[in-house]
């Protein structure tokens, strides 16, 4: 469904990608995994549109997409969650859940909006109430359901967990789940390595800048050296 | 105080708050000062002036003229002066400023050119046509202005609120690049929103014109200063603020005059501005922290 090739991104003269090789098959659940630094975000934001690579090719759905803008790539069925959610802060909750299905002209836009009400019921009782004043895993939630409003065929989300209590982890990563199964495709970006590679079918491992390792979840758990790296050391998550 | 000045300070500040909006929509979704504002403002007057005088056009066909033009203005500033500009590495945040200050300046001379630096006065079919209500005199020129003024700003403000595009023109000020995540076209939303400012600063120019009957190349100058000020009083970017702002102003300046200290009217408007700033750094309706580009 996506094909990544050759990604190669520059911030100025620093050498943010050195030229990533990524696949992330229809239906399935892939991660990057990779230390602070590695590159993961600015992986999402070249496929999202956000950022120009300097090289290297990006594929959705048989299409060549390296050059277009982030709504059009939206059009096309991506979108992402970006790190930090970036909740439109003085808007309300409605207002954000609406911006999700912005490019839509569809009838079951109101439809789309009782169901991820139905998802995240929070949501919905405070559906008037200003994004910014949401708590961190209320406004994670939020960025994900105004994601889905979007109905995406790829569904990419940069770091979900970060900075939510563990009960809240559980609750997004088990989301992640069931979106999937209703047939979202997802590539997460996850520094809960354990908890990623739970629910992933495939993963990567991404070290300044570079792909290092990558295989199904069960052979990355086998790997000696993944575990040592990012499950081991007595540092559990 | 009486009823008769504040129904003209209403009239005054309904057009200052229509001049305000401009500014502060530019500002909001590019945080660009707009300093050729101002001008497009004076383009517009001129614009309006030139139908009635020379084609001996209707009001309607006038401002229909004016409108026309400075979309047409807004949209060339946008695409000429401030988007080569936008996203370019090592280009100075200040540079937009310096180019639409540019463009400001080749406006006026451009005027200067054309209709010559007199003032020019504006005539109204029915100027002399007025109301008395009460002990309240209103003229139709006054009425004229204070209706499209108010329909403009409610009409911009339900725009804003309850239209899709609206909608989408205050995620990109609030965030550009979580509107562009969420399937918005910015490159569109930011010239859509030049255009509606130098549309309103265009029908502001031609109800100046005829609220004070003069129109000339530098009243630019004078009006862009005044929406600058407004702006900072009301708070950055906030649309409440320009049109409650632009109103005080207005008022300010007809209460100064009408106690007899019509020589001293901008600075007493301008020292009540101070007044109100040192009291509310972040301006009337402004977000108590100041406002950072995410
Ligand atoms: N705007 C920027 N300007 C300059 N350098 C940047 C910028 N953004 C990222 N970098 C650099 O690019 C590299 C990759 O950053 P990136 O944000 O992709 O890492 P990451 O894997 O997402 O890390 P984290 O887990 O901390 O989110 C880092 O070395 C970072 O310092
Ligand atoms: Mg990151």
């Amino acid at each position: 469904m996506l094909t990544v090739k050759g990604l190669e991104a520059y911030y100025g003269n620093i050498r943010a990608l050195k030229g990533i090789d990524l696949d992330v098959k229809e239906g399935s659940i892939v991660t990057i995994i990779g230390a602070n630094g590695a590159g993961k975000t600015t992986t999402m934001k070249a496929i999202s549109g956000l950022l120009n690579p300097r090289n290297g090719s990006i594929q959705f759905m048989g299409q060549d997409i390296t050059g277009l803008r982030p709504d059009q790539r939206v059009s096309m069925g991506i979108s992402l969650v970006p790190e930090g959610r970036a909740i439109l802060s003085g808007m309300s909750v409605l207002e954000n859940l609406e911006m999700g299905a912005y490019h839509r002209n569809d009838q079951e836009v109101k439809q789309d909006l009782e169901n991820v009400m139905d998802r995240f019921p929070i949501l919905r009782e405070r559906i008037h109430q200003a994004g910014g004043t949401l708590s961190g895993g209320q406004q994670q939630m939020l960025a994900i359901a105004r994601a889905l409003m979007a109905r995406p065929k790829l569904l990419l989300l940069d770091e979900p967990s970060m900075g939510l209590a563990p009960l809240i982890v559980a609750d997004i990563f088990k989301i992640i789940q069931e979106i999937n199964q209703e047939g979202t495709t997802v590539l997460l970006v996850e520094q809960n390595v354990k908890q990623a590679l739970k629910i992933a079918d495939y993963a990567y491992v991404l070290e300044t800048g570079k792909i290092v390792t990558s295989g199904t979840a069960d052979e990355l758990l086998d790997d000696s050296r993944v575990v040592e790296a990012y499950l081991g050391g007595g540092h559990s998550s | 105080m009486n009823w008769q000045q504040v129904i003209n300070g209403l009239t005054i500040g309904s057009i200052y708050s229509i001049v305000a909006l401009g500014y502060t929509l530019v500002f909001g979704v590019l945080q660009i000062l707009n300093m050729a504002h101002g001008e497009i403002f004076m383009m517009g007057a001129f614009i309006g002036l030139m139908m009635v005088v020379k084609f001996q056009a209707p009001l309607p066909v006038a401002f229909l003229a004016a409108v026309l033009v400075t979309a047409i203005l807004g949209y060339l500033l946008e695409r000429f002066a401030l988007r080569p500009l936008r996203g370019k590495a090592g280009v100075s945040h200040l540079a937009p400023l310096i180019s639409t200050i540019g463009v400001s300046i080749f406006l006026e001379n451009l005027a200067h050119h054309w209709f010559g630096a007199e003032t020019h006065p504006f005539p109204v079919s029915f100027a002399t046509i007025s109301y008395q209500i009460g002990g309240v005199k209103i003229s139709l020129v006054q009425l004229t202005i204070f209706i499209i003024s108010i329909t403009l700003m409610v009409g911009l403000s339900l725009w804003l609120s309850r239209t899709k595009a609206g909608t989408a023109l205050r995620a990109t000020a609030e965030n550009i690049e979580t509107a562009s995540l969420l399937g918005v076209n910015t490159q569109k939303i930011i010239t859509l929103t030049v255009v509606i400012a130098s549309v309103m600063g265009g029908i502001a120019g031609v109800l100046v014109g005829m609220a004070f009957n003069a129109v000339s190349p530098q009243m630019g100058l004078e009006i862009g200063l005044k929406g600058l000020a407004i702006i900072i009083l009301g708070g950055m970017g906030n649309i409440k603020g320009a049109m409650v702002g632009g109103l005080i102003l207005g008022m300010t300046e007809v209460m100064s005059v009408a106690f007899g200290y019509s020589g001293y009217r901008d600075a007493i408007a301008f020292l009540m501005i101070i007044v109100i700033l040192l009291i509310r750094p972040q301006g009337l309706f402004g977000q108590s922290a100041p406002q950072v580009r995410k």
